[in-house]
């Protein structure tokens, strides 16, 4: 007995979806409320599915299991307006015919669009039936031209036909909503899965050779070490189908059997946590690492791309970027004291203010002009620097390099102002002198020792 | 401003050098001297000499990227077909949207960047698939770009495989064919369809080198410069598409791989399939172009220290780029065979021994005057003097057996460079430098047995170990057998007895320890007789005629290369006679002459002024200088009243400051502009 019900499907095909999305009982359900009614259609649809992926697999199965005619567009791909309505009327023209694609039609605005719907759908003879419009990664619709959205929103009004728009998107309505000229449309939410979900769904495609038991049990040790880093299903499947050779070579080579589960955690479990280290942050290929597992050799000493971090520069490279990096993050006040040989006494009392006494690194770094950065740079390069062409262009290479980062337009010629991108570990790590003395926030930080 | 437009020059800069040396060589060198000092000639010998040495830097680069083009060709090999035999498996179900992706380190010299995609896209189109596309950020502000730019890259590659006739249809329906992926993936369709249904003949050709579904390659050349936005959709867009045509992607990385996280979320990098290949770092392709072109005989034309220093600091202090340092390399050339009449004589040598005959009376004053033959005149007897020079023939002949001289110099002087060089490698320390090219440096400069480092070296080596020093002396003896002068056969033999007295002193005894081992410096004195080591290592300044193929005047060279121009202006706007050569604007450095061009009064009145400069008194100012002297008495002149044309000349002075980039108009004040350089406050 299926869980959904429905009186204008046969219980066979229910089952079936069943199968196909499960832990989806009520949303599946209202979705099909809401298709199965033909006469009375309900004009748009707001899938809230921020977290699975599969969402749009979901609907179009709904539809293509019901045999309901229906449009699938995904927005990122049609990323301008034209693009997405033409690619609607294509998709639309092969309906019905058995030809594969549909030929090209041109439709530059929306109203050429309505008519042409209009026409397509007399042609394609569905007047008494409801289509269905699928807009995936809809927040897309946000970027196009102010009438595209709306328009989505009252096509049914405007083309006088059953036609249902279900937009798909992973951020909430509320976000979207347009200034004029908007119906609202009713939403649908998906919420995450449980634990108990992904348990479910993950150990539903078990791979043929073994039992479904030994995948579940599998599954579950996943889950334990992945469930507080990451609730994707895409990638925990991923993850799944990444690790189960080497949770199973125990088994293969005859030294546990299925359902020494102690055993085989004891097996698996360093080697989930290195995967949790290189894998699920792709800083090695998958492929790489299945070499790795077939070589059973130490993941250790392949390393992943943040182990490459240190970026070598020439001299006079690093010294511009250490001077970018303290006009960013000291207070221009201070250049005086720090980089003149006779600053005279400060009183510390008042050397700090009282708005400066939060650390500068968690404002970020702030702006500074061009000629304060070589002022700097004369100043803690210990031979003299000639300011030649060089120099300059090499400012202008750490910006394309994105080390230094120009403040307001590029066409900006004169006194053009940067900010410096890099870490303090970034900078120390080229910094062989001692950065400490020049540097403000060792004075703001409280000793820890 | 200055400074911007100075940063925008540099980019020119090493076009500019191309230019200088491909449009106005011909016209520059025959420019005003007469042929006498045969300019024709040195033209051709530099053309013949740089095509030499291009051949043989392409050749190095080729050599030296060899491994990594392997290693790609091998990934992008392997990428796809390991999805198409795994298709059905459980495993692959997963991997299926994938994009396999490498991401191709290859250091913050990004001027050599442009070289190794051109020839790695080259190598891809020889050996893996005709489909491969380079994208330039700069191209590629918007997704619609992106793939508009794809789209007709991969269509003109579509064009050198097929036929003429299909040609024309492409060009008609690439303007038709609408930027989307859908379009992409069906014309894949149709193009692998068309070479499988083609004439078995033509097939065999073609799918010898690639096979059957040839992947789309898609090289993003810097990585850094694309907006995250383009990328990401980008990445989404096609990974829904990878089942329909099989894409590759490079990353062309100039800082480090970390960028890729910083561009692209988790939900977009969990689409690709990373893989990290690295480019060998520049300073080892660096050492190797030294190597290859300025330690070897092989080329006539050589460097002198400050020049090679020169270049090498730019390298290192400024750019990091292998190319430069070759473009560097190629003015030096140029510059030498311009300025220096005798360089005609700077070719191989039997060819400079046939020119020396054809030489003209002009040019064997010119032998006579280089400082080094007078040098050789003045140590020679006085009947030979004399008769060196007043009669060119016995000059002529001299100046062959000089030039055979300076030859054999340089062959013994690299053979024994790269001994030293293993000996002072296996210091602790390096006294004399890690690198090779610093050693050189050293060797070219001074006698390097004088200078402490080399004492301390030779300090050092005495407490070599034993086995250490067999191991370097039978480095050395390698060294020797390879090089091809005879006359090291000798010290060869020597050298080898020394190890057959190495290892019996082994066997013998042992016990004493290497105080009992000969010193190294009565091993050497034993190997390379001592004054002669010496004389194989002399400074090339010492050496007669060095100047015909040494190139010297690093001057020029800084000039071109590292040039400073806020500098240049600030001198040609404050001492125009600098330029203008104009006896009148001869003046004292203090004081402002009213002689000079108005923009030079202008800037100069406004050196003096703080941040803001209010024009009234700056115009002021100006028309009391420009009358000063025009005007004896400026009394005379009503002091309220401004001439209009001074007046006009001030406007136009100030506004070309402006078009140079020292002022700004400032809306801070009325009637103010702000300066836009230091000086002042």
């Amino acid at each position: 007995m299926p869980n959904f019900e429905h009186p204008e499907y046969p219980e066979a095909t229910l089952l079936h979806l069943e199968s196909m999305v499960p832990c989806r009982e009520s949303q599946v359900s209202s979705l099909l409320s809401i298709f199965g009614e033909v006469a009375r259609s309900i004009l748009c649809i707001w899938v809230d599915y921020r977290c699975s992926t599969k969402m749009f697999v979901l609907t179009n199965r709904l539809k293509t299991n019901l045999n309901l005619p229906h449009v699938f567009v995904n927005c990122v791909e049609c990323f301008t307006s034209r693009l997405l309505l033409e690619e609607i009327l294509t998709q639309l023209q092969s309906l019905s015919s058995e030809k594969k694609h549909g030929s090209h039609v041109p439709c530059d605005t929306f109203n050429d669009f309505v008519r042409l719907f209009k026409q397509e759908i007399i042609t394609q003879d569905l007047q008494n039936q409801t289509v269905y419009i699928v807009l995936d990664k809809a927040e897309q619709l946000r970027e196009m031209e102010a009438n595209v959205l709306p328009g989505f929103l009252r096509l049914q009004e405007m083309t006088d036909r059953n036609v249902t728009v279900i937009f798909l998107s992973e951020i909430v309505w509320e976000l979207f909503r347009p200034n004029t000229g908007c119906l609202e449309p009713f939403t649908l939410y998906f919420s995450d899965y449980s634990i108990g979900n992904l348990q479910k769904i993950l150990s539903h495609y078990h791979p043929p050779e073994y039992s479904a038991d030994f995948y579940a049990a599998y599954i579950n040790i996943l889950l334990g070490v992945f469930y507080t880093v990451c609730r994707d299903l895409k990638e925990l499947r991923h993850l799944a189908a990444l690790n189960f050779t080497k949770y199973c070579e125990p088994v293969v080579r005859g030294e546990a059997n299925e359902r020494d589960t102690r055993r085989l955690w004891k097996n698996i479990e360093s080697h989930l946590k290195k995967a949790m280290q290189t894998v699920y942050l792709r800083e090695i290929s998958s492929s790489q690492w299945e070499r790795i597992q077939k070589d059973d050799g130490e993941p250790g000493h392949l390393k992943g791309l943040s182990a490459h971090a240190h970026v070598e520069l020439p001299y006079y490279s690093k010294f511009l970027l250490i001077a970018a990096y303290l006009a960013s993050y000291n207070p221009a006040r201070t250049d005086k004291r720090f980089f003149l040989k006779h600053h005279g006494k400060i009183k510390k009392t008042n050397f700090l203010k009282k708005h400066e006494k939060t650390s500068n690194h968690l404002l970020g770094p702030k702006p500074f002009p061009l000629d304060r950065l070589l002022a700097i740079l004369y100043s803690i390069v210990d031979n003299k620097v000639a300011p030649t062409a060089n120099i300059f262009s090499q400012i202008t290479s750490l910006v394309t390099l994105q080390l230094l980062t120009l403040v307001g337009h590029d066409d900006q010629l004169d006194g053009p102002k940067y900010k410096c991108t890099v870490s303090l570990d970034f900078i120390r790590a080229i910094a062989r002198f001692r950065l400490k003395k020049v540097y403000y926030d060792t004075y703001n930080t409280p000793k820890i020792t | 401003t200055a400074v911007r437009f100075v940063n925008k020059k540099c980019y020119i800069r090493a076009r500019f050098v191309y230019i200088y040396l491909s449009f106005c060589l011909t016209d520059y060198f025959s420019q005003g001297k007469n042929d006498s000092e045969d300019s024709g000639l040195r033209f051709a010998t530099c053309q013949l000499l740089w095509k030499q040495i291009n051949s043989e830097t392409e050749k190095i680069q080729e050599e030296l990227n060899k491994q990594l083009f392997d290693n790609l060709i091998h990934f992008l090999r392997q990428s796809h077909s390991e999805l198409q035999t795994k298709k059905t498996e459980w495993m692959c179900r997963m991997k299926s949207s994938e994009i396999p992706t490498a991401a191709l380190v290859l250091g913050v010299n990004v001027t050599d960047h442009d070289m190794t995609f051109k020839s790695l896209s080259e190598v891809l189109q020889d050996n893996v698939t005709p489909y491969v596309v380079s994208l330039q950020a700069k191209e590629c502000p918007g997704i619609k770009h992106l793939l508009q730019k794809l789209m007709g890259q991969l269509m003109d590659c579509n064009v050198d495989v097929d036929s003429s006739e299909e040609e024309e249809c492409v060009n008609i329906s690439q303007k038709k064919i609408r930027c989307s992926m859908a379009s992409l993936s069906k014309w894949y369709e149709s193009v692998t369809k068309k070479t499988d249904s083609e004439t078995p003949s033509k097939k065999r050709t073609s799918s010898s080198r690639h096979w059957q579904s040839p992947p789309i390659v898609v090289i993003f050349k810097d990585m850094e410069s694309f907006t995250t936005k383009v990328l990401q959709d980008f990445i989404v867009i096609s990974s829904q598409h990878i089942r329909e045509f099989p894409l590759v992607l490079i990353f062309g990385i100039a800082t480090s791989p970390m960028i890729i996280h910083r561009l692209l979320p988790h939900s977009v990098s969990s689409l690709l399939c990373i893989e990290l290949f690295q480019s060998l770092s520049c300073k080892e392709h660096l050492a190797t172009v030294i190597d290859k072109l300025l330690l070897t005989t092989q080329f006539p034309f050589k460097l002198s220290e400050k020049v090679l220093q020169v270049l090498i600091n730019i390298f290192l202090y400024h750019d990091f780029s292998v190319q430069n340092f070759i473009k560097g390399f190629q003015l030096s050339i140029v510059e030498h065979f311009y300025s220096q009449p005798l360089s005609v004589l700077c070719c191989q040598l039997l060819e400079a021994k046939k020119r020396v005959n054809s030489l003209s009376h002009n040019q064997c004053e010119n032998i006579r005057s280089l400082p080094s033959f007078r040098r050789y005149v003045e140590s020679q007897v006085s009947e030979k003097q004399i008769a060196l020079l007043t009669e060119d023939s016995f000059l002529k002949e001299v100046t062959q057996t000089l030039l055979e001289d300076l030859h054999i110099y340089h062959e013994n002087y690299f053979t024994v460079l790269r001994c030293l060089h293993v000996f002072t490698t296996s210091l602790p320390k390096y006294p004399l430098g890690k690198q090779i090219r610093e050693l050189h440096c050293a060797c070219l400069g001074k006698s390097v047995w004088e200078t402490e480092e080399y004492e301390s070296a030779i300090q050092l080596l005495r407490m070599l170990a034993k086995d250490e020093l067999v191991a370097i002396l039978q480095k050395c003896a390698e060294i020797f057998i390879s090089s091809s002068g005879k006359q090291f056969s000798n010290t060869v033999e020597k050298l080898e007895e020394f190890l057959a007295r190495f290892q019996n002193l082994e066997g013998e005894h042992f016990s004493v320890g290497f105080r009992s081992v000969p010193s190294v410096e009565e091993l050497s004195s034993s190997y390379i007789p001592c004054c002669s080591f010496r004389s194989y290592l002399a400074p090339a300044e010492m050496q007669t005629l060095n100047e015909v193929v040494y190139f010297n005047t690093a001057n020029t060279l800084r000039e071109h290369l590292n040039a400073a121009p806020r500098i240049a202006l600030h001198t040609a706007l404050n001492n125009p006679y600098c330029y203008l050569k104009n006896q009148t604007l001869k003046s004292d450095v203090g004081c402002i002459s009213n002689t000079a061009p108005d923009i030079c009064i202008v800037y100069k009145l406004h050196l003096e002024c703080g941040r803001l400069i209010n024009l009234v008194d700056w115009l002021e100012a100006f028309s009391t200088v420009v009358t000063a002297v025009e005007g004896t008495d400026p009394d005379a002149v009503a002091t309220d009243q401004v001439d209009e044309i001074i007046h006009a000349r001030f406007i136009r002075a100030v506004s070309e400051l402006e078009l140079l980039g020292f002022i700004k108009p400032s809306k801070q004040k009325t009637d103010h502009v702000a300066r836009l350089t230091w000086g002042g406050c």
